[in-house]
C-alpha cells in the first residue's frame, strides 16, 4: 500500500470554537491508482490534501506513506518527503515569477542537491514530456494558463514522486485547456503514476477510476467507477 | 547551493535596483565615512610621523603660548625671544645647541621665474638640532648671522622652479625686494604624501628679522634645542621653564606664556589626537551602520512579506527551514556587502577630494585594513540585521503562504 490512513483527525483551534476539519478518516491508495477526492467546500478535502501532501500534521490518527509513518516526522523530514515523494499541482499554478519555465521546473532539484548541469538536463527532458520544449526560457507571465499548468506538472514530476497531488488543477483554466490538462493526467496515470485529484467538479472527477466523497470531515462514499 | 542562493539574491536585488540602492544607502554612507576619514587621518599620520622621525629623542622645542581664554595671558603678545634661546643655552648645562625658527611664505624670483616656498629664518645650528643637512655648498654660519648676510640655502624644488641649472651655487635670487646669494642646497627630503618638503629657502634668522620686522617674524616662531643626551631632557625641561619664567617676569601662580615640549611628548600628543579622531569616527560609523542595518532589516521584512507565496512554493517542493533562512540571509548580506563595496569606492574618492581641497594637506592614503574593516563591518551588519527577517521567512507556514495573495 502506498498511502495508508487510519482514523485521521484534524482539529483547528479557532479561539473559542474547535473545528473538526477531519473527523476519523480511513483511506488508502495503492500504487498506480487514479483517485479523485470530492466534496463541497468545508467538507475537509483541502485539509486531507494538505495532510497527504505533508504540508500539515494530523491532530491524531496515523498516516503511512511508502511504509514510513509520516505523522511522527519533524519539519525537515517532512520537507524531504515533499521533495522526493510528492508532486504538487495547484489551482493557481504557483510558479515563481520572473523565473523561466526551465528554472521553475528545476526548483525541487535544488533542494535535492542535484548539480546545476544535471538539473538543466532533467528539467529540459521533463518540459519536452509535457510538450513545452519551445517555451523553456519563457517566464510565467509570457505563458498561457494551460502552458503554466504544464510547467507546474513538469515541476511536480521532476523528482519522480510517488504521488502526483493535484488540487483543482483545471480551476483557473477554460474548459478546452482544462480538457487538455486532464488528458495529460490520464496519460501520466497510464504510464504508472499515482494520481490523487482534489476537485468539486464531476467532469474532472470522472477522469479518475475511483472517487472518494467527503462531507463534514468524514468519508461519505468510496467507490470504484465501472468503466 | 550557496551559489544558487547568491544567484537568487542578485536577481531579487536587481529586480528593484532603486529600492536596493536606497536600502543600502545607510551602509554606503557609513562605510564611505570610515574610509574617507581613515584615509585623511592616515595621510596626516604619515606626514607628522615623517616630520618627527628626523629629530631624535634629544629634541626639545619651545613655543610661545597664547591663550586668549587664560586671564594671565590676555593682552600679551609673543614674549619668547631669540635672546631667550641664548640665555637658555648658556644657563642650562644639559643643552648642546639651539636654533630659532621663523616660518613664513614668500615669493622668490629669478629673472622671469618665480616660486613660492616656505622661508625659514634659522640659526647656524639648525642642521644638527633638526637633523636636516645641507648637501651641496655650505650651510649658514655664525658670521652670516652676525652680519645679517643676504645668503640662503635652498631646497631642491626651488632650484628647479627657478631653473638654476646643475650648479645653483652663487646664483642670485630675489626674496621680496632683497637679492640673496645661494650658498648651499639642502638634502632632498622628498614628498611626504603630497607635501613637498623641498620647497624651502633657509636664511639667517637675523636677516629675516631685519627684512620682515620683529613682530612679523614672531607670528610663526619657535626655539628648537638639542640636549646633550636623551636622559637629560626631563631635567633640562624643568630648568628651562624656571629660567624662562624668571626672564618673562612670571611670578607665583601665573601661567606660562611659553610651552616646552619634548620629542616623546610630541609623539604622544600626535597619537592621542589621532586616537581621539579615530574614536569619534568609530562612534559616527557605529551609528551610521546601525541605521543602515535597520534599513536593511526593514526592507528585508517587506521583501519576506512580498515573497510569502514564493516561500510557500519553495517549501511545498521541499525547501527546509534552513534553506529558506539561508536564502534570505544571503540576500541581506549580499545587499549590505554591495553597499560596503560601493561605500569603499565612494570613501576613497571622498578622501582624495578632501585631501586635495586643502592646500598643502598630505594626500589621502587608504590602508588595506580599513578596506577589509569597512567591508567586514558591512557584511556583519547584513548578517546581524538579516537574521530576524530570514528567521521570519523560514517560519512561514506553507499552507498559509500558498493561499497568500
Amino acid at each position: 500500500m502506498l498511502i495508508e490512513i487510519r482514523d485521521l483527525v484534524k482539529v483547528y483551534d479557532m479561539g473559542s470554537v474547535q473545528v473538526r476539519a477531519l473527523d476519523g478518516v480511513d483511506f488508502s491508495v495503492e500504487r498506480g491508482e487514479y483517485v479523485a477526492i470530492m466534496g463541497p467546500s468545508g467538507s475537509g478535502k483541502s485539509t486531507l490534501m494538505n495532510l497527504i501532501g505533508c504540508l500539515d500534521t494530523p491532530s491524531s490518527g496515523s498516516y503511512t506513506l511508502n511504509d514510513q509513518l509520516v505523522n511522527e516526522l519533524d519539519d525537515d523530514a517532512l520537507a524531504r518527503i515533499r521533495n522526493r515523494e510528492i508532486g504538487f499541482v495547484f489551482q493557481t499554478f504557483n510558479l515563481l515569477a520572473r523565473t523561466s519555465a526551465l528554472e521553475n521546473v528545476e526548483v525541487p532539484l535544488i533542494y535535492s542537491g542535484v548539480s546545476r548541469q544535471e538539473r538543466h538536463q532533467r528539467a529540459r527532458k521533463m518540459l519536452e514530456l509535457v510538450g513545452l520544449s519551445d517555451r523553456m526560457h519563457h517566464q510565467p507571465s509570457e505563458l498561457s494558463g494551460g502552458q503554466r499548468q504544464r510547467v507546474a506538472v513538469a515541476r511536480a514530476l521532476i523528482n519522480e514522486p510517488s504521488i502526483l497531488l493535484a488540487d483543482e488543477p483545471t480551476g483557473n483554466l477554460d474548459s478546452r485547456t482544462g480538457t487538455e490538462i486532464m488528458a495529460l493526467f490520464d496519460e501520466l496515470n497510464r504510464q504508472g503514476n499515482t494520481i490523487v485529484l482534489v476537485t468539486h467538479e464531476e467532469d474532472i472527477a470522472s477522469h479518475a477510476r475511483r472517487v472518494v466523497r467527503l462531507r463534514d470531515g468524514k468519508i461519505l462514499e468510496d467507490r470504484v467507477r465501472e468503466s | 547551493m550557496l551559489l544558487e542562493n547568491l544567484r537568487i539574491a542578485l536577481r531579487s536585488i536587481l529586480a528593484n535596483p532603486m529600492r536596493s540602492f536606497l536600502t543600502t544607502l545607510g551602509i554606503i554612507i557609513g562605510v564611505a565615512a570610515v574610509i574617507g576619514v581613515v584615509s585623511i587621518v592616515q595621510g596626516l599620520n604619515f606626514w607628522i610621523a615623517g616630520q618627527l622621525q628626523g629629530v631624535g629623542a634629544t629634541y626639545i622645542r619651545v613655543d610661545p603660548r597664547q591663550d586668549p581664554t587664560d586671564p594671565d595671558l590676555v593682552g600679551r603678545g609673543v614674549t619668547l625671544t631669540y635672546e631667550d634661546g641664548f640665555a637658555l643655552l648658556e644657563r642650562v648645562p644639559e643643552l648642546e645647541a639651539f636654533t630659532p625658527i621663523a616660518f613664513r611664505s614668500d615669493r622668490v624670483r629669478r629673472r622671469d621665474r618665480t616660486s613660492t616656498p616656505f622661508i625659514l629664518g634659522v640659526g647656524s645650528s639648525f642642521q644638527e638640532v633638526t637633523n636636516t643637512w645641507v648637501e651641496r655648498g655650505r650651510f649658514l654660519t655664525a658670521i652670516d648671522e652676525h652680519s645679517n648676510a643676504r645668503v640662503c640655502v635652498i631646497g631642491d624644488k626651488v632650484a628647479e622652479d627657478l631653473e638654476l641649472g646643475v650648479d645653483p651655487l652663487g646664483a642670485e635670487i630675489t626674496i621680496g625686494a632683497n637679492v640673496f646669494t645661494v650658498v648651499g642646497v639642502m638634502e632632498k627630503l622628498g614628498q611626504i604624501l603630497g607635501a613637498n618638503r623641498d620647497s624651502l629657502v633657509v636664511i639667517p634668522f637675523t636677516t629675516a628679522r631685519e627684512m620682515y620686522g620683529e613682530e612679523s617674524v614672531k607670528q610663526f616662531f619657535r626655539l628648537d634645542f638639542k640636549a646633550r643626551s636623551a636622559d637629560a631632557v626631563a631635567r633640562a625641561k624643568d630648568l628651562m621653564s624656571e629660567i624662562l619664567r624668571r626672564r618673562h617676569g612670571l611670578t607665583g601662580t601665573m601661567a606660562n606664556d611659553f610651552e616646552v615640549t619634548l620629542q616623546e611628548e610630541l609623539l604622544e600628543t600626535t597619537s592621542s589626537i589621532l586616537g581621539a579622531v579615530t574614536k569619534v569616527v568609530g562612534a559616527v560609523v557605529g551609528i551610521a551602520l546601525l541605521v543602515g542595518g535597520i534599513g536593511i532589516m526593514n526592507i528585508m521584512l517587506v521583501t519576506v512579506r512580498e515573497r510569502t507565496r514564493e516561500i510557500g512554493i519553495r517549501k511545498a517542493v521541499g525547501a527546509r527551514r534552513a534553506d529558506v533562512l539561508v536564502q534570505f540571509l544571503i540576500e541581506a548580506v549580499t545587499l549590505s556587502a554591495l553597499g560596503g563595496a560601493i561605500g569603499i569606492g565612494g570613501g576613497w574618492g571622498l578622501g582624495a577630494i578632501g585631501a586635495s581641497a586643502i592646500p598643502g594637506f598630505p594626500s589621502a592614503h587608504v590602508p588595506l585594513w580599513a578596506i577589509l574593516l569597512g567591508f567586514g563591518f558591512a557584511t556583519a551588519v547584513g548578517v546581524f540585521f538579516g537574521v530576524y527577517p530570514a528567521a521570519k521567512a523560514a517560519s512561514v507556514d506553507p499552507i498559509e503562504a500558498l493561499r497568500y495573495e
